[in-house]
């Protein structure tokens, strides 16, 4: 929180970090959320922190759908939240 | 097509001063291929001690343009956009990646059906949409569009020149402000938060197949995805993007 409001942001926002692992436009990539079934867009995904680690949210019922960490030149993803991905191959 | 985006290293042509906090930064990027309105690039400062800080800055340019304009809102005690906004000169370099995003996009050539354009913006949310209405007007192609702008006050009102003439020079574009904490005497536009009489008001028939997209702090873009999909806009025509708290 700054100045009392939340560091919520889309997961549109997340789109460079995830490009450091997927060489796709993963904004646009769709994944199927563990806790509701239900299908987003990464970019429709609340993402919280930003930077170094990021956890992205479902909108619809807050699992963390997937976590990205990247310390000391190793990149943690923790993809538990997520039961199907589906990434479109075009140029980003 | 598989892409990795690099860092690459940009120079600043020009600094616009656009209000008393907002900077808009023209960068000279040699190795910059091409982007679609709405997309954004990450920033990244590098510290003497190998300290690195990076937020992300939509883009306020058209492709058109020969250089990439970032807009920039100095947020206070914020770690990045000081630096951008107070520190940064013309002939300084400035480490950034992009294009990012595919998601909050707009470009005419994407245009099958001449769907009616609703923006609506809050603050420095206004950068990404401005890229859509400079885009818009280069490639003249007339799309009924209307901007809602929410500022705090008249001084505060990103673009505002260049969005009166524009509007002066399209009938196809119509552009209402609402200012929110503080109004000049003679205001004739609204004084209040973006809310659903406001939107009634302005926003297309849901039958005009509308896209929309909104894009500011996130409890204005939350309340304006809220308001119209309680109008009747389908959700997968409203696309949103947050500011968070402004960007730091």
């Amino acid at each position: 929180m700054i100045n009392g409001r939340s560091l919520r942001l889309d997961g549109n926002a997340a789109g460079g970090l995830l490009n450091e692992v997927f060489p796709f436009d993963m904004t646009t990539a769709e994944v199927v959320c563990a806790g509701c079934s239900s299908t987003k867009m990464i970019a429709e995904l609340m993402l919280y922190g930003h930077g170094m680690g990021s956890v992205l949210r479902c909108p619809g019922c807050d699992t963390a759908v997937l976590r990205i960490t990247h310390i000391r030149d190793i990149y943690r993803l923790d993809l538990s939240g997520v039961t199907g991905l589906r990434i479109y191959e075009r140029a980003s | 097509m598989a892409q990795q985006l690099k860092w690459q290293l940009g120079t600043v042509v020009e600094v616009r001063i656009e209000t008393p906090t907002v900077k808009s930064l023209v960068l000279d990027l040699p190795d910059w291929t091409t982007h679609q309105p709405g997309q954004h690039v990450d920033v990244r400062l590098t510290a003497e001690d190998g300290y690195q800080a990076q937020r992300s800055y939509s883009i306020s340019s058209p492709p058109e343009d020969h250089h990439v304009s970032l807009t920039v809102e100095s947020v206070e005690n914020g770690e990045v956009s000081p630096y951008l906004t107070e520190v940064l000169r013309v002939g300084d370099q400035l480490e950034l990646r992009g294009p990012i995003g595919g998601y909050f996009v707009w470009t005419t050539a994407s245009l099958s059906d001449r769907s009616p354009l609703l923006l609506v913006a809050g603050g420095s949310g206004i950068a990404p949409l401005m890229a859509m209405l400079r885009h818009r007007a280069a490639s003249k192609t007339m799309v009924p569009t209307r901007l809602l702008y929410s500022s705090r006050s008249f001084d505060e009102i990103i673009f505002r020149l260049e969005l009166d003439r524009l509007a002066a020079e399209d009938p196809s574009l119509e552009v209402f402000h609402t200012l929110t904490r503080q109004q000049p005497e003679d205001w004739a536009g609204y004084s209040r938060r973006i809310d659903r009489e406001m939107l009634d008001e302005i926003a297309w028939r849901p039958e005009e197949n509308p896209l929309a997209y909104t894009c500011g702090p996130t409890a204005l873009v939350e309340a304006v995805a809220t308001h119209l999909q309680n109008l009747g806009y389908e959700p997968g025509n409203i696309k949103t993007e947050r500011f968070g708290p402004t960007g730091g």
